[in-house]
């Protein structure tokens, strides 16, 4: 018998977790419960990047997309708490429309996936022999648009690769734009009255 | 460790005493990997349990004394010590009440949820540094894993309020989401500033910097980052739900909060979190501004308990500064414990001030200030006053860049060697003289 390779089962367990709970929030009904669902799917989204080894963006998966979830599930409370757990029906048409659509996607990913050589087949011996790159370094400095860890690249491939620094800069420039129109709008209109009303 | 494990295992099986039952384990078995992180996960979920234990103990104390009462005397001798082993008896003993009205699964699952959370920080966590660090995942970014873990403790908050079917629970589990989300951003700002002095996110390279003297504590490197130590403080007592800020289970207002229709072994589990909590942004703290495992004074390396002089030594130097961090932390949980019983609590919008209207400004000052401290002054520290050590330990990133291809030499930009005059300017001056 071989021995388990366990990189494989933990895969397989975290793989199994994310795509469960994702068809839990589709099955689900109840908006809270939904939330709850897609938590934990994201979470073991998060895993998987933790058994990469690349636990920055495992992080950033439970920091941006399991936090910014908590903020979905504030709203999905404030604004159904009217009644006591209010149950969503998915009407027939929308089954269908979200079916097609889910389904398109579903085809366009299932074959990007398969296309990828790398991983057609288990192919371990190529795996395990992969340079063990086990932080973020290479992130960071390709955020201040220095491809580290293309260096060994031949220079006419190199040309192309001006790492992140300007799309990070868009991104911050819109996040700004983005905070100072949501102070403005939830800045404290002023009163008529200037007498305090307590 | 999960080799060494295996080897231990397999010269106990070989030995002369087991070697009869034919078994051995090879250094790089399954067994090992999973001692190695049950070892890993017993020794933090004890750390959690029994520091609960004892912080309610001590919270109980501290406040009698600052009530100017006793606190618990009787339960186990003069100091009342196992009032919370009581505590957790009667806890048991008690009915585990459910709302009819509630939603059963969610209901159950909150407390878990908030634990977990809470657990899971300290992975991160490391408790002595050196060459050895004592760290159950030693992870290059902890500090932002840390950050990141510790705002989802709120989630199961969020989920009892909601599933308690109870408008106080409602209420208070509103009021603990939008205070967590808001003081998240203050408390980021304040643990980059460590992060950008020591250039690194990895905790173990971050406290072996402040190596030394408590003069090379990052929270004495220089005024902004002594500004920034408080108010992290402010924003980890509020980030864990402790009064002041304590909206979410405000007696007065919401009879208590989240919590409302808990009891028994649930509604402890919450407490476990939250004093989880409290244990592991102190020990943040302590590993961020408060030097971590390095004393005031350098004892270990005085005594020349270093991991350079044998493996004894160093794991009695990594003893030391278990000792040294575990202290720090206990500390500032009694901090925490003191303005619990000395402040008032402060209402909502005045919450809501305290972070957006003094935190984040303060916070956002103070890392721009902290930035061109750096800028201006590096290889400072103490204010500047003294010359910061040279290291302890080199930084590793355990990351190697790959070496910078031979074939082509760097060339200069601009300048063009093989030309005989070689500035513009003796150019232009040579074609003059021609003229």
């Amino acid at each position: 018998m071989d021995a388990i390779y366990w990189p494989s089962v933990f895969f397989l367990i975290f793989g199994a977790l994310a795509c469960g709970f994702a068809l839990a929030v589709l099955l689900s009904a109840n908006i809270v419960r939904m939330a709850f669902y897609l938590v934990m799917s994201l979470a073991a989204t998060a895993g998987l990047f933790f058994l990469a080894g690349q636990e920055f963006v495992g992080a950033m998966q439970l920091l941006i997309y399991v936090g910014g979830t908590l903020v979905l599930l504030i709203f999905g409370v404030m604004l159904t708490s009217q009644e006591r757990f209010v149950n969503m029906k998915t009407l027939a048409g929308d089954w269908v429309i979200g079916m097609i659509a889910g389904g398109a996607l579903l085809s366009l990913l299932t074959a990007a996936a398969f296309s990828v050589p790398e991983w057609r087949g288990p192919e371990r011996a190529a795996v395990e022999n992969l340079p063990i790159e086990p932080n973020a370094t290479p992130i960071g400095m390709g955020l201040l648009g220095a491809r580290v860890d293309q260096i060994g690249a031949p220079a006419d491939e190199r040309a192309g690769m001006a790492g992140y620094l300007f799309p990070f800069e868009i991104v911050s420039v819109h996040l700004l734009v983005v905070l100072i129109g949501a102070a403005y709008l939830a800045r404290a209109k002023r009163r008529s009255n200037p007498l305090p009303t307590g | 460790m999960a080799s060494g494990i295996n080897n231990l295992l397999d010269w106990l099986l070989t030995s002369r005493l087991l070697s009869g039952l034919g078994l051995s384990v090879a250094t790089d078995s399954v067994i090992g990997y999973v001692v190695a992180a049950l070892i890993h996960i017993a020794l933090i979920i004890n750390l959690v349990a029994v520091g609960a234990l004892v912080f309610i103990w001590l919270e109980r104390k501290i406040s009698g004394r600052i009530q100017d009462r006793l606190g618990p005397t009787r339960v186990g001798g003069k100091f009342g010590w196992l009032q919370t082993l009581a505590d957790g008896l009667k806890l048991i003993t008690k009915e585990d009440l459910m709302p009819d009205g509630a939603d059963g699964f969610l209901f159950k699952i909150a407390p878990y949820v908030s634990f977990a959370a809470s657990i899971a920080a300290f992975i991160a966590i490391p408790f002595a540094g050196g060459p050895y660090p004592w760290i159950a995942q030693h992870l290059n970014t902890g500090v932002f894993f840390v950050v990141a873990v510790l705002g989802l403790e709120v989630f199961g908050v969020i989920l009892a309020g909601y599933s308690s079917a109870s408008k106080w629970s409602l209420f208070g589990a509103m009021r603990e989401a939008a205070q967590v989300v808001s003081y998240e951003v203050p408390l980021g700002m304040c643990a980059v500033v460590p992060v950008l002095i020591a250039g690194s996110m990895d905790m173990v390279v971050i406290g072996d910097q402040q190596a030394g003297l408590f003069t090379n504590w990052f929270i004495f490197h220089d005024p902004a980052t002594f500004i920034v130590f408080w108010v992290y403080l402010t924003c980890a007592t509020a980030s864990v739900n402790r009064a002041p800020f304590d909206l979410a289970e405000a007696e007065s207002e919401l009879v208590a909060g989240f919590h409302t229709e808990y009891s028994g072994l649930r509604w402890s589990f919450f407490f476990m979190a939250e004093y989880g909590s409290m244990l592991s942004v102190s020990l943040l703290a302590s590993v961020l501004f408060l030097g971590g495992w390095h004393g005031p004074i350098p004892i270990a390396s005085l005594l020349g308990l270093t991991a350079e002089n044998g493996d004894v030594a160093g794991y009695l130097g990594s003893l030391l500064g278990l000792t040294n961090v575990l202290f720090k932390g206990v500390v500032g949980v009694s901090v925490m414990i003191w303005i619990r019983w000395t402040l008032p609590r402060l209402r909502i919008d005045q919450v809501m001030a305290t972070c957006l209207k003094y935190c984040t400004p303060i916070a956002a000052v103070m890392f721009l200030g902290a930035v061109l401290w750096q800028y201006n002054l590096p290889g400072r520290t103490f204010f500047g006053l003294l010359a910061s050590p040279p290291a302890m330990f080199s930084v590793d990133e355990g990351w190697k860049a790959p070496p910078a291809v031979t074939s082509e030499p760097a060339k200069p930009a601009m300048v063009e060697t093989n030309v005989k005059a070689s500035t513009p300017r003796q150019v232009a001056a040579n074609q003059g003289r021609g003229n």
